[in-house]
């Protein structure tokens, strides 16, 4: 590992840094209760909820397990469940 | 060639910053600092500087300014005093590592509270473990010289820290001596453009201090402490380097003052080394085995060129103008740290003056002298900190005694 004087590193990096294995519980979101409202999104802390094709999707890569989102929800479409393995 | 004015030493510090040709200077007021950015901001708005200066509302946000500059490949400059400095902590810490290269004038006075105005060394000491490179002038000369040195020395890509030039408020700020200004050219000659390898731009974006975990932080700290040992050295010559077109030697890391065959050295800092010099004087004159050991340099600190100037002494006295409670003063702390286990090295006292702008006169040094050959007569020295000049009658109500 080479270090760089004042940490000084390219821009990035978090592509190869996946924050998703800090979660401890995981967003899972009810699709047939999701008014595609779009909260969650403005929410996320992590900017890890995405539309696609019309719909919401939480990208897991980057997803830390706040729960603001399944707060926030405000038709309960999202639940948070532990994370096990 | 060069010009000699009589200057109010912030105008003269102004004109040695405005020499150095800083892009960004970003400021926010608090005495006894503020002629210097006054006098750079009426500079810049005449168009005499060719800087953008920043207004700001408050000191964090004066540090927060340059440090951002200074990633974007500008050279930078603030100026600050008391809770104005210690608002600029965070970001001094910050800039320690993330390696940019400002310059600070910390213009010292005492810290609230009670609220003070006046001189002593609090404020900019309780920036020493920062990172931050520091320098102490005696008077408004070497002020003007120290500035152009600084921007050298922190730039210098083996060190690349920020640098503060301490310097007296008041007594240096407000007094005004006989200066001798460089030309531009010659300012130009020896500090070229600021050209760091690495610089914040939209073209190629990076991040400056990135995370850094457990297997790699202390490598960073260790790198900055090696930049401090490597700029020892370097400092030296970039201050021999000036020394040659100024044609003034202020001295290198420490000013030794008649401390060859010395028993009794004395240790200071900033601008009472002018009495202190004086006094030593006097005290030669009466047969007394006097010197001083003055510290320009103070981080990193000199201990090595002080041994040099203090290992044949009996007693030496550091005259700290500022006090860590529960302990004592930093000179003396970091003075006792390196010459303990050394063969034969002298006895450490630590004198506590000058703290509030109380004065320190020449009868007040040769009290101190008396008090050193004291110790080394009666072999049996106070070592804790003596408070000098303390009026134990109005201690306030309640203290205990």
């Amino acid at each position: 590992m080479e270090l760089t004087i004042g940490a000084v590193v390219r821009g990035g990096t978090s592509l190869g840094y996946k924050t998703g294995s800090w979660r401890d519980e995981r967003p899972v979101l009810d699709m047939e209760k999701c008014k595609v409202c779009g909260q969650c999104e403005s929410v996320c802390p992590d900017s890890a909820v995405h539309v696609v094709e019309e719909a919401y999707v939480i990208d897991y890569d980057y997803c830390k397990g706040c729960g603001l989102c399944a707060y926030e929800c405000p038709a309960d479409a999202i639940t948070m469940i532990k994370e096990e393995k | 060639m060069s010009v000699i004015k009589v200057l109010e030493g912030s105008e003269a510090v102004a004109l040695a910053v405005k020499a150095s040709r800083p892009q960004v200077i970003s400021a926010y007021p608090i005495s006894p600092q503020t002629h210097i950015v006054e006098s750079l901001a009426k500079m810049a708005a005449d168009g005499d500087l060719d800087a953008q200066y920043v207004r700001v509302e408050s000191e964090f946000s004066a540090a927060s300014v340059i440090s951002g500059a200074s990633a974007a490949g500008s050279r930078s400059y603030t100026a600050s005093s008391s809770q104005g400095l210690l608002l600029m902590t965070e970001i001094i810490y910050a800039s320690v590592g993330m390696r940019l290269p400002f310059v600070i004038t910390g213009v010292n006075r005492q810290i609230s509270a009670p609220i003070s105005i006046q001189v002593d060394h609090q404020d900019t000491i309780s920036l020493r473990d920062s990172g931050i490179m520091q320098f102490y002038v005696e008077n408004i000369q070497e002020a003007y010289d120290t500035h152009i040195a600084a921007f050298k020395i922190a730039e210098e890509a083996n060190i690349l820290l920020p640098v503060m030039v301490c310097m007296d408020g008041w007594i240096l700020t407000h007094s005004y001596e006989q200066v001798s200004l460089l030309e531009q050219e010659a300012v130009d000659g020896f500090l070229p453009p600021f050209q760091p390898a690495d610089f914040l731009t939209t073209d190629d974006p990076k991040t400056w201090g990135s995370y850094a975990e457990e297997n790699m932080l202390m490598e960073f700290k260790y790198s900055v402490q090696q930049a401090m040992e490597y700029g020892k050295g370097r400092i030296k010559e970039i201050f021999s380097e000036l020394s040659a077109i100024t044609g003034r030697d202020h001295g290198g890391l420490i000013e030794a003052y008649r401390t060859e065959g010395a028993d009794f050295v004395l240790v200071a800092m900033g601008s009472v080394a002018g009495t202190v010099k004086e006094a030593v004087d006097r005290l030669r004159e009466a047969g007394k085995k006097v010197g001083l050991v003055r510290i320009r340099c103070y981080r990193p600190f000199p201990h090595e060129d002080i041994w040099e100037a203090v290992k044949g002494a009996k007693v030496v006295g550091v005259m700290d103008a500022n006090f860590s409670f529960g302990s004592e003063g930093a000179v003396s702390m970091d003075l006792k740290a390196k010459l303990c286990g050394k063969p034969g090295a002298p006895v450490v006292l630590d004198f506590i003056t000058g703290l509030g702008g109380r004065e320190v006169n020449m009868d007040g040094v040769a009290d101190l002298v008396e008090t050193m050959e004291k110790a080394s007569n009666e072999g049996n020295p106070v070592m804790e900190p003596q408070w000098i000049g303390l009026d134990p009658t109005i201690l306030p109500r309640g203290s205990q005694s």
